[in-house]
């Protein structure tokens, strides 16, 4: 098992395969439609965005409110490919990497490869397990949007598998049962 | 007549809203122990083992199995002798569905407007389904629908010579194209007859149907293991990462139909597929 921290180095993204499964530590940040949707309206502004998203590890999430003495809820991921419209001008912006459940468009692999970042899986529909690696958690943009705020999340060992690396490989791409 | 108190079903609907989204139904986790013994990938079974680990971290803390805590079916039986007292239903529904997701820290996932879309912050309106039956009982049975698989679901209103492998391609098709946005293994209801509205619910209805069943008419039951074992050779495995578990139930609800037509919904669901019931 691969051990990595972010925010992701460049020479990290670079030695990881399609495939590689991964326990990643360190802050990532939460960010679903309406979060996808309201950065969106921002860039297109021009306006300087309120949150600096260099580097920053986009997780496709939103969590169940936390329990008493917990840091999050259940904290799965969702469909990537509803953000997949948002993810190249989020790439352009300079976010190193991506996680989500399932495959991803063209146009969203071609810029991965182009900008050298990384898109992971976390398996869907475990929340509960997913929020054991789960050590700090805040709302740190968007509060209004409730679930679909941004939240910053502090990870230890979290559990994902490389679906596009840096050279735009991508695990779906043999999958038999898509191309039919 | 007997009478039945509005607030005793809210307190029930509460309940039932925690069980089903902390406790993964029992046929749903003996399927998935089941589809480890048989798989051979090892990632497929390395995916498995994570869900029931997941199961039991989550009715251990209390967690929600999965955090799409969904929209909340409700499926009512009431007896014709019963009498409701103490309000409206509906509101009593809702109040408990409400309660529930506040106090038990369920994700509001529910939007009060599909165009301008403000979440209700309370997880309500449930979509509520009312049969009258006989007797003085009612039962409720809470479900609650996350939307990667209902996004997935398909009807389609065949013709009625249509070949039992057409109706079989369609469903298969509806399974390829909701390769991994369903979070695979799936469990599929499929609701056959009756209207298109009809079908629909019947699909819904078969969800609730312990995975494993069948259909008690020999020639669908046969259609059921059919699609159960060709659906599982497509490959598409626990998060379409492949293997030999890509479906751990599928059960079919039929109700007669018109000479001209034959409606066949599906109703897509995942392997955090829930749902909890209780008589009073
Ligand atoms: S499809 Fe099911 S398991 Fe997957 S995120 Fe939605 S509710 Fe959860």
């Amino acid at each position: 098992m691969i051990k990595i921290t972010a925010p992701l180095e460049k020479n990290v993204i670079k030695k990881l395969k399609v495939g590689d499964e991964v326990l990643l530590s360190g802050v990532i940040f939460t960010a679903r439609d309406a979060a996808h949707k309201r950065l969106s309206d921002l860039i297109k502004k021009g306006g300087r965005l309120p949150i600096n998203l260099k580097e920053a590890v986009i997780y496709y999430c939103g969590p169940t409110p936390p329990p008493p003495g917990l840091p999050i809820g259940s904290c799965g991921p969702t469909t990537s490919s509803r953000m997949d419209r948002f993810t190249p001008e989020l790439i352009k912006l300079g976010i190193s990497a991506m996680i989500g459940k399932g495959d991803r468009s063209e146009e969203v692999r071609k810029a991965i490869k182009n900008n050298k970042c990384v898109y992971f899986l976390a398996t869907g529909g475990i929340g509960a397990l997913l929020a054991t690696k789960v050590k700090s958690a805040s709302v740190v943009l968007f509060k209004d949007l409730g679930t679909e705020a941004i939240h910053r999340l502090e990870v230890k060992d979290f559990p994902l598998i490389v679906g596009i690396d840096s050279q735009g490989r991508d695990i779906y791409a043999k999958a038999k049962w898509k191309s039919e | 007549m007997r009478k039945v108190s509005v607030s005793k079903i809210r307190d029930t609907v509460a309940d039932l809203c925690l069980k089903a989204n902390f406790e993964l139904r029992e046929d749903v986790l003996a399927a998935i122990r089941a589809a480890v013994d048989n798989e051979t990938e090892a990632r497929a079974r390395r995916i498995l083992e994570s869900i029931i680990e997941n199961a039991r971290l989550a009715k251990s803390k209390r967690l929600a199995i999965c955090q799409d805590t969904g929209i909340v079916v409700v499926h009512l039986q009431l007896g014709q002798n019963v009498s409701l007292t103490g309000g409206s239903l509906i509101s009593a529904i809702n109040e408990g569905v409400s309660r529930a997701y506040m106090t038990g820290c369920l994700r509001s996932s529910v939007v009060g407007d599909v165009r301008v879309r403000k979440n209700t912050m309370n997880n309500t309106p449930a979509v509520i389904h009312t049969e009258i039956v006989k007797g003085d009982k009612v039962k409720i049975t809470v479900s609650p629908k996350g939307f990667g698989s209902e996004n997935k679901s398909a009807i389609k209103m065949f013709i009625p010579t249509a070949s039992d492998e057409e109706i079989e391609d369609f469903i298969i098709e509806v399974v390829k194209k909701a390769g991994t946005g369903a979070c695979p293994p799936v469990i599929l209801g499929i609701g056959m007859g009756g209207t298109f509205d009809e079908a629909s619910l019947l699909a819904k209805k078969a969800l609730l149907e312990p995975v494993g069943s069948s259909n008690p008419k020999p020639h669908m039951a046969k259609l059921e293991r059919e699609l159960i074992s060709k659906i599982n050779s497509l490959g598409i495995g626990p998060m379409g990462l492949g293997g030999k578990t890509t479906i751990l139930g599928l059960r079919i609800l039929d109700y007669p139909t018109h000479i001209a037509g034959l409606p066949v919904a599906v109703n897509v669901s995942c392997h955090a597929t829930r749902s909890a019931e209780r008589t009073i």
